[in-house]
């Protein structure tokens, strides 16, 4: 690894990148960089904020001191050393970090391919922090929470009509959860029919890494198959030799990471019927198929879709996002409870289905999520569904086009066209100059697009590149998207070095995995002060 | 084809991009893409739903008009917690929340996301602090689900196949529990001291063996009570050779004992009271932290942010790619997790409101909840056929109340409450039959003296 001078100007940021000042692709960009410490590092002792209404006098005279009459051993033996500040001090702090961060709305966001990166309308926000969503207990009686119940009900019918099935739960936190949920469900219809030897999942690599792990989570044995070399599908063969009289199921991805979808997929779920398995779905990929096609319709029993994903709400950071799992009328008795039910004139939660595989999670859901979602879907309708699907695809396929112009540069199934997103490669590029897919990546940042998804293992495709140009990208964004490409190309063609030291002018440069095992890296300030004592 | 329509979220659908595009494509129409799509496999149907897109102002007026059927704890004086509990929640943290930079960020990487790692990182280390746990999780879904993690750790560390639990536990919790680690072990229940809702030490030993992976106990119990013989079972589960998962809650521990003063190995609980909203539920904070060694550490399987060098001598680059491959992303069949997206946003937050509090604001936020509930706990309890608190023995900020005395069920006390406004506390009568008439009230820090006094008259006239 090339060790750069702390000193230098490439160092600290640069006041320009040389390389890329007055090119076409210069943005302009230079990051923010704060030499800001931690709030540890600018602790003032004895700094408090008074943020919490004072106990009254006659309460405190009438039950006294009530922490010290703890016994010893309960009763905590030395303060926190948590950092002191004021409130200024700390929203300062914040606000630096949020500048140090690249948010979806910070600028070119088509990187985070699997990600579904779009906009997240402003509007939703509000709606789900007014106190008649922010404010409510999830325990309050039906008869008070009656607005909250006619959303998730009507978010549930639209789900329903969307993905061909019958009913809907809003318990999973996330994908990987839904996912979690439907492995949940599948070994509940098995034990309830009396076939507990039904004991492996299959799955295929291409699939998110969600679907194996959730299965094995769920105490499956999971067969992974391998995606054909020249369709990029699991094909009939391959499914058949897999299954067998211990098949509890198949869980896989559709449309596939790669942006294959597989055309078999119908084939697929009739035989696992036929073998008495059930077929569940992973449609956190359902952006560029909205209207176009239902996984009920496919034959599958359950699916899931993240409302973090196609449903708009925002990724937070890394969560909280939320998943939805929609299953056929067989399968409602086992879903998590407890399910909206509408009688006509009321809204009621049924926490009686007699099969309920009963909790995944805590209480109803992620129910400001949903509001979002429902939020977003009215703002569509379904003309706007069917053209945001459309746009996904068409400005995937046009950056599928022009990035094949980039030098070093191809695309994994070339013969099939790709939906929502697709899987590329550099291991040209790399082979021919040295500069591999995560030395490309951390040159993008310097251009002050948003970097993007390489891969989830296992990396089938060598040197992995896959962005996701969502309908929130604009035909601008691809051209920009594309220019950053045929630059760093051009320069790990002529001047690899460049590409191989960058970034220049981000952040902070690229880190250094030199442990041996993961306590040698501090995830606390505690572990960081008893092993860096000089700061 | 040209659907013509305009819509404010998909910039492209300007005039004439369209076209532009497609023919860059090479094809006349995306129908030609969608052929990827099976014949028989594409929906030609019309779907039940709403055809066109809404304004902004329609979608508000509309969402705001069914929202309007709720009524708020910001209306009604509520009692209720069970999980879910009502602090005050301070501006800051709503205000950093709302940035739009940590709102809608994802999966960027250490040179362009150093600000949302830094404050993740900083959120860790200062729920380490307050746990006394030397490695913190970054996030996980919730409280629960953090339960499970711990849990599946315990039996990938020990290879053991029984986990001893308080038979006094929340049985949502325990349900998904029992999805979550089902398949990986076998539930052993620890009877309950009925005088103090505590786990009874003898039965505890009795229940301990080889099999034994962890003894999992939660403080305060799901009752409110505060487990002060958390050393003792501490000290019995490594007897035998197990381990100990606390779960706990994060408010507390300015006042209570954390895990790491009584030795646990794995802690866990719900952020949730740090200053996030009870928002129906659904803004939840998982907390994960154990000791740092590498059978713990190797075992944790969520994404954490640690701090690595960078090829600047001296710089510091806050990132979650130490091992990410632990993680399921790497791991796919042979995991034993699920959580990819979980709860950043709100361990910002959470972080924010611990910098606010600091060490002496959570000493004061501990104590203020312990005097407020016994305050109320003592008034109830006071009132002619009502017992309250049911068990002996200090409680955080819930504690349960046994109607029996009067002739009224905990849902009829509740249904009258309401008409006066009130929220009473969770009917856990079907939970826990021998509690009698019960209910789980929770006072907090944001219950004012005078509110708990109006609660302990209309409890005294509905029960009259
Ligand atoms: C196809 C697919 N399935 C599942 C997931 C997992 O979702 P989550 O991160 O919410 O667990 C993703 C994530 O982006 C995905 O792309």
């Amino acid at each position: 690894m090339t060790t750069i001078d702390p000193k230098s100007p490439a160092a600290e940021g640069a006041p320009a990148d040389r390389y890329l000042e007055y090119s076409a692709i210069d943005t302009g960009y230079r990051a923010v960089r704060w030499h800001e410490k931690t709030l540890y590092e600018q602790s003032r002792p004895g700094s408090t904020n008074a943020i919490l209404p004072a106990v009254e006098k006659g309460i405190v005279d009438a039950v006294g001191d009530v922490v010290a009459a703890l016994p010893a051993a309960a009763r905590r033996a030395r303060p926190p050393e948590m950092p002191e500040l004021s409130e200024p001090e700390i929203l300062r702090h914040y606000i630096r970090c949020s500048q140090m961060t690249y948010g979806y709305d910070s600028g070119n966001s088509m990187g985070l391919g699997t990600c579904t990166m779009k906009y997240s309308p402003r509007i939703n926000e509000q709606l789900a922090a007014l106190p008649e969503v922010k404010a409510l207990h999830p325990l309050q009686p039906e008869e008070t929470i009656q607005g909250i119940l006619e959303i998730m009900y009507g978010m549930r019918n639209w789900l329903c009509e969307l993905a061909g099935m019958d009913e809907v739960t809003f318990q999973p936190r996330g994908g990987g959860h839904g996912a979690f949920t439907d492995a949940c469900m599948i070994r509940a219809y098995h034990h309830a029919r009396g076939e507990d030897f039904r004991d492996e999942i299959i799955t295929c690599a291409v699939s998110h890494p969600c679907n194996p792990a959730t299965a094995s989570a769920a105490g499956f044995k999971v067969i992974s198959l391998y995606p054909d070399e020249v369709t990029g599908e699991l094909g009939i063969d391959a499914l058949r030799a897999a299954i067998s009289d211990r098949t509890a199921g198949i869980m896989m991805t559709a449309p596939y990471d790669t942006g294959v979808f597989d055309s078999q997929i119908a084939e697929y779920a009739r035989l696992v019927h036929e073998a008495g398995g059930v077929v569940s779905l992973d449609q956190a990929n359902f952006n560029g198929v909205m209207t176009r096609m239902r996984a009920g319709d496919l034959g599958a029993d359950m699916v899931h879709f993240n409302l973090h994903k196609t449903f708009s709400t925002p990724h937070g950071s890394y969560g909280p996002g939320a998943g939805a799992v929609a299953v056929k009328k067989a399968f409602r008795d086992f879903l998590p409870v407890p399910v909206v039910e509408f009688d006509g004139s009321r809204y009621h939660l049924n926490s009686d289905l007699s099969n309920s595989i009963g909790k995944v999670g805590t209480f109803m859901g992620m129910v400001p999520n949903v509001v979002k979602a429902y939020a977003w879907v009215l703002a569509m309708g379904a003309e706007g569904l069917r053209e945001a699907s459309e746009w996904a695809v068409i400005n995937n396929n046009y950056l599928i086009k022009k990035l094949l112009e980039v030098r070093g540069l191809d695309i994994s199934w070339p013969n099939r066209r790709k939906l929502q997103e697709a899987r590329f490669s550099l291991a040209k590029l790399h082979d021919e100059t040295g500069v591999g897919t995560l030395d490309f990546n951390y040159r993008l940042a310097d251009f002050g697009v948003q970097t993007y998804f390489e891969s989830h293992v296992p990396r089938i495709v060598p040197e992995p590149v896959t962005p996701e140009p969502t309908e929130s990208i604009s035909k601008e964004d691809v051209d920009q998207f594309v220019a950053a490409f045929h630059h760093i190309s051009a320069e790990a063609y002529s001047n690899p070095e460049i590409v191989l030291t960058a970034p220049h002018r981000s952040i902070v440069h690229r880190e250094i995995h030199d442990y041996e095992n993961l306590t040698q890296v501090p995830f606390t300030w505690r572990v960081w002060k008893r092993t860096h004592p000089d700061g | 084809m040209s659907a013509g329509l305009v819509h404010r979220y998909i910039p492209n659908t300007a005039p004439g991009v369209r076209e532009q595009m497609l023919a860059e494509i090479g094809v006349g129409s995306v129908d030609e893409i969608y052929e990827e799509i099976p014949a028989e496999l594409r929906f030609a149907g019309r779907l039940d739903l709403q055809q066109e897109p809404r304004s902004e102002a329609d979608v508000a007026r509309e969402i705001t008009a069914i929202l309007g059927k709720n009524r708020t704890t910001d209306d009604l004086l509520s009692f209720l917690g069970a999980g879910c509990w009502p602090h005050y929640a301070p501006a800051l943290v709503a205000e950093v929340m709302g940035r739009s930079e940590f709102l809608t960020a994802y999966g960027g990487i250490e040179v362009n996301d150093h600000g949302r790692f830094l404050a993740v990182f900083e959120y860790q280390s200062m729920m380490g602090d307050l746990l006394e746990m030397d490695v913190v999780a970054a996030a996980v879904y919730d409280g629960t689900t953090a339960s499970g993690d711990a849990i599946h750790m315990a039996s990938r560390i020990t290879g053991r196949k029984e986990l001893v639990l308080p038979r006094l536990m929340d049985p949502d919790r325990l349900s998904a529990l029992l999805n979550y680690n089902g398949p990986w072990f076998t539930p052993v229940f620890v009877e309950f001291d009925p005088a103090t809702g505590l786990m009874d030490l003898a039965d505890l030993t009795a229940k301990l063996s080889d099999r034994t992976a962890a003894v999992y106990l939660e403080n305060p119990t799901y009752l409110g009570t505060v487990e002060t013989q958390a050393a003792e079972i501490s000290r019995i589960a490594h007897a035998a050779g197990a381990l100990l998962i606390a779960h706990v809650n994060p408010a507390s521990l300015g006042v209570l004992a954390p895990p790491g003063q009584y030795d646990a190995d794995i802690a866990c609980g719900d952020g949730q009271p740090l200053g996030l909203p009870i928002s129906c539920g659904g803004a939840r904070l998982g907390v994960l932290a154990c000791k740092n060694e590498v059978r713990f550490v190797h075992t944790l399987p969520m994404t954490m942010v640690g701090i690595l060098p960078t090829t600047v001598p001296g710089e510091r680059a806050y990132t979650w790619h130490a091992l990410f491959d632990r993680i399921f992303y790497g791991e796919r069949e042979a995991a034993r997790s699920f959580s990819g997206t979980s709860s950043f946003l709100n361990a910002i937050g959470a972080g924010v409101y611990m910098a606010l509090l600091g060490p002496s604001g959570m000493v004061d936020l501990g104590t203020a909840n312990m005097q407020k509930a016994a305050y109320a706990a003592r008034r109830i309890g006071g009132l002619q056929g009502v017992k309250a608190p049911v068990f002996a023995g200090p409680h955080f900020n819930e504690f349960v109340v046994d109607f029996s005395g009067t002739g009224k069920s905990a849902a009829e006390v509740n249904a009258a409450l309401l008409e006066r406004g009130i929220l009473g506390g969770k009917d856990v009568t079907k939970e826990f039959p021998a509690l009698g008439a019960a209910a789980l009230y929770c006072v907090t820090e944001n219950h004012t003296q005078s509110e708990i006094d109006r609660l302990v008259d209309a409890i005294g006239e509905v029960t009259r």
